[in-house]
């Protein structure tokens, strides 16, 4: 789960990690209130889960309450790269003096947290790494023994941080890693963490990715997922939890597992069909996850036929047949839909279909049969 | 011969009282495998169908002389489970809970890096010697006892993949699902490594996927540690590119992690590649000749 700015920052904070101080708001009424309380000349930040907000426009200096309203207003409701800004957040300008870069990442490959510091920041930070490699400082962590400061101490004289800065830096990387831990993250990441004129470090912006598998223990985060698309077929998976996501084609595709869904958008494709979407009704999909999965598919008015194809091992192909048509009887949908069915159950599954389903469900043997089918039925109906 | 399972797999279950639990390690029974043992806290003395119940791992292995291990407990309660069946001296552990926390699973698998036992999965649906033993929740009369290894990080595609070579009447010595999780016990590079000293295996298939640059680190196994003949399956090609939050994910993998990238990085180290299921199956079959 990403989080916004605004909620890292706040998060950062918690764990004693300084951050300007800052409100959220949704409204310009609210942002104009937000620079009054802040007091001096503020930011007016788009909160949006895409890179590129401050080219588009989406960050703002306002140097009087009156000018907060106006940014605000400007920025509420923008499209950033297809997300609209609901939220800005106001938070004091801050005197810059240097600008560093800090990141904790849960490292796949290494399959270990990987920390990276930069006195290089601010910038394109992949550019640095590519091209200044020795100015990007890495170290793995062991997971058992932890972070400890002789590690902080290491990145801070590689990464070749200010002397005078040298102290708040470390102090920022100790307080970082252990929001990592804390909170379960995938990612936190600080670009630019600034050193102020003044001569204190603060993280002026805040990239957090947490575990989504993790959401258990940590309620107070579980609380903050929300669905950040505008399109409606997304927003409806995502209000059901079913993992979807949309392609611009005209052939709806759903299985069970991730392996077996992108697999099917591949043959489709090489049929010479379009695939609308990817959809995962998941291991073990009982009756009910395919209904829901497929009145999340026949939403979308762009779909001219549906590829359902499942190979069953904890997923038992007869109540996959029995969901298809629980949610074909309420939902009366009349489009070609190819179903494959293999595996646990199969043999009942097929006879389930072939004794009651309406006509528009056609029942393929193979996975290459039915997409070829799914693509033919799509262009007779276009 | 095969690998990880076989005639001397001497199975205990972790959640054996649960309700998949119970389903599948009766099925496993079934198929021929050993189960000697359960294992549910508070629940010892009972049995499950004449299949003895334990408090723990520990007793279970001192008592019937359990190798290997197969996990269903849900995610909350897995990863004490796992250092359970590793505290027990358990040889292999196979997970097939899935959901287990990343930051769980990282110190997990430094644990594992002190040496000799093996963990497959999380999220993994076990591995199966076609004809001799299953453990996990494979459909098994997908397969059917041959000389090909199948090695893959999806448990559909691998039910795909070995169903379209068996159809070509190709059959397999193990099928192997590694898991689909950021982190799992064991890799593609240790079930080929596996597959390489299996005297009974001609031939291996690799079912790899977008994301992680695991498929590429196989690549280079395969080029410098195999003789045995690699086949590959990469599934995403139009996958939508994911969002990416940040940018130190993208500094430490470059651009690895495409369905093209893999492919191209398998091919480059002389493994062919199909694009569909079918054409895998058929490239196995041509290699076999």
């Amino acid at each position: 789960m990403d989080l916004f700015e605004y909620q890292g920052k706040q998060l950062f904070a918690a764990h004693g990690l300084a951050v300007p101080s800052g409100e959220i708001a949704e409204t310009p009424e609210q942002a104009k209130a937000a620079a009054e309380a802040i007091g001096g000349t503020v930011v007016v930040k788009a909160q949006v889960q895409v890179g590129g907000r401050g080219k588009a426009g989406g960050i703002k200096l306002a140097a009087t309450p009156d000018e907060a309203y106006a940014e605000a207003q400007n920025i509420l409701g923008m499209d950033i790269k297809g997300h609209t800004v609901q939220r800005v957040w106001i938070e004091a300008a801050s005197d810059i003096r240097k600008e560093y870069y800090a990141s904790i990442t849960f490292d796949r490959s290494a399959k270990k947290p990987l920390v990276m510091l930069s006195a290089m920041g601010g910038m394109d930070i992949e550019a640095v790494a590519e091209e200044h490699p020795e100015a990007l400082a890495r170290l793995h962590v062991d997971p058992l023994t932890g972070f400890q400061a002789h590690h902080a101490r290491w990145l801070v004289y590689h990464a070749g941080i200010d002397e005078a800065a040298q102290k708040g830096v470390l102090d920022a990387l100790m307080k970082a890693y252990a929001a990592f831990i804390d909170l379960e993250a995938t990612l936190i990441e600080i670009n630019p963490l600034i050193w102020t004129t003044d001569g204190r470090v603060v993280a002026l912006d805040a990239k957090v990715s947490i575990d989504n598998n993790a959401l258990y223990r940590h309620p107070d985060l579980a609380a903050l997922k929300e669905s950040v698309t505008d399109d409606p077929q997304e927003r409806m998976a995502h209000e059901r939890d079913v993992t979807y996501v949309k392609l611009d084609g005209d052939i709806g595709i759903m299985g069970n597992g991730a392996g077996i869904v992108m697999s099917s958008l591949d043959v489709v494709a090489l049929a010479g069909g379009r695939p609308a979407n990817f959809l995962d009704a998941g291991g073990g999909s009982n009756a009910e996850a395919v209904a829901t999965a497929l009145e999340v598919l026949l939403s979308d008015p762009k779909v001219k036929s549906l590829m359902i194809n499942i190979f069953g091992g904890i997923t038992r192909c007869d109540e996959v047949a029995e969901g298809l048509l629980t949610a074909l009887d309420t939902l009366g949908a009349t489009l070609p839909i190819v179903v494959r069915l293999d595996g646990t159950a199969a043999v009942e599954g097929r006879a389930i279909i072939a004794a009651r389903a309406p006509a528009n469900v056609v029942v393929e043997p193979t996975m290459l049969s039915a997409a070829k089918r799914a693509v033919e039925l799509a262009k007779e109906a276009s | 011969m095969s690998i990880l399972v076989d005639g001397n797999t001497r199975l205990v279950v972790q959640g054996v009282t649960g309700r998949e639990g119970q389903f599948h390690t009766l099925r496993n029974r079934a198929y021929g495998t050993a189960v000697v043992a359960g294992v549910t806290p508070g629940k010892a003395g009972q049995d499950v169908d004449g299949i003895p119940v334990f408090n723990t791992v520990r007793d279970a292995v001192e008592a019937t002389g359990a190798n290997t291990s197969m996990i269903f407990v849900p995610p909350r309660f897995a990863p004490d489970a796992i250092y359970e069946s590793l505290d027990a001296g358990i040889a292999l552990t196979i997970t097939i809970t899935e959901g287990i926390p990343a930051h769980d699973m990282m110190r997990i698998y430094t644990h594992l890096q002190r040496g000799g036992q093996q963990l497959l999965g999380p999220n993994c649906p076990g591995a199966i010697s076609p004809g001799k033993a299953t453990v996990g929740i494979m459909p098994t009369d997908v397969f059917t006892p041959g000389r090909v290894g199948v090695v893959s990080r999806s448990g559909t595609l691998t039910y795909q993949i070995s169903k379209e070579i068996g159809d070509m009447g190709i059959g397999q010595s193990t099928v192997v699902g590694i898991g689909g999780d950021p982190i799992v016990g064991s890799s593609f590079i240790d079930i080929l490594g596996q597959f390489e000293a299996d005297p009974d295996t001609d031939l291996v298939v690799i079912v790899g996927e977008i994301g992680g640059d695991e498929e590429e680190k196989a690549g280079a196994f395969i080029a410098a540690n195999m003789t045995t003949p690699v086949v590959g399956y990469i599934a995403g090609f139009q996958a939508p590119p994911g969002k990416q939050m940040g940018h130190a994910g993208a500094i430490i993998t470059g651009s690895s992690g495409t369905a093209e990238g893999k492919k191209e990085a398998l091919e480059a180290m002389g493994v062919q590649v199909g694009i569909t299921p079918t054409e895998v199956a058929e490239i196995v079959r041509d290699r076999l000749r």
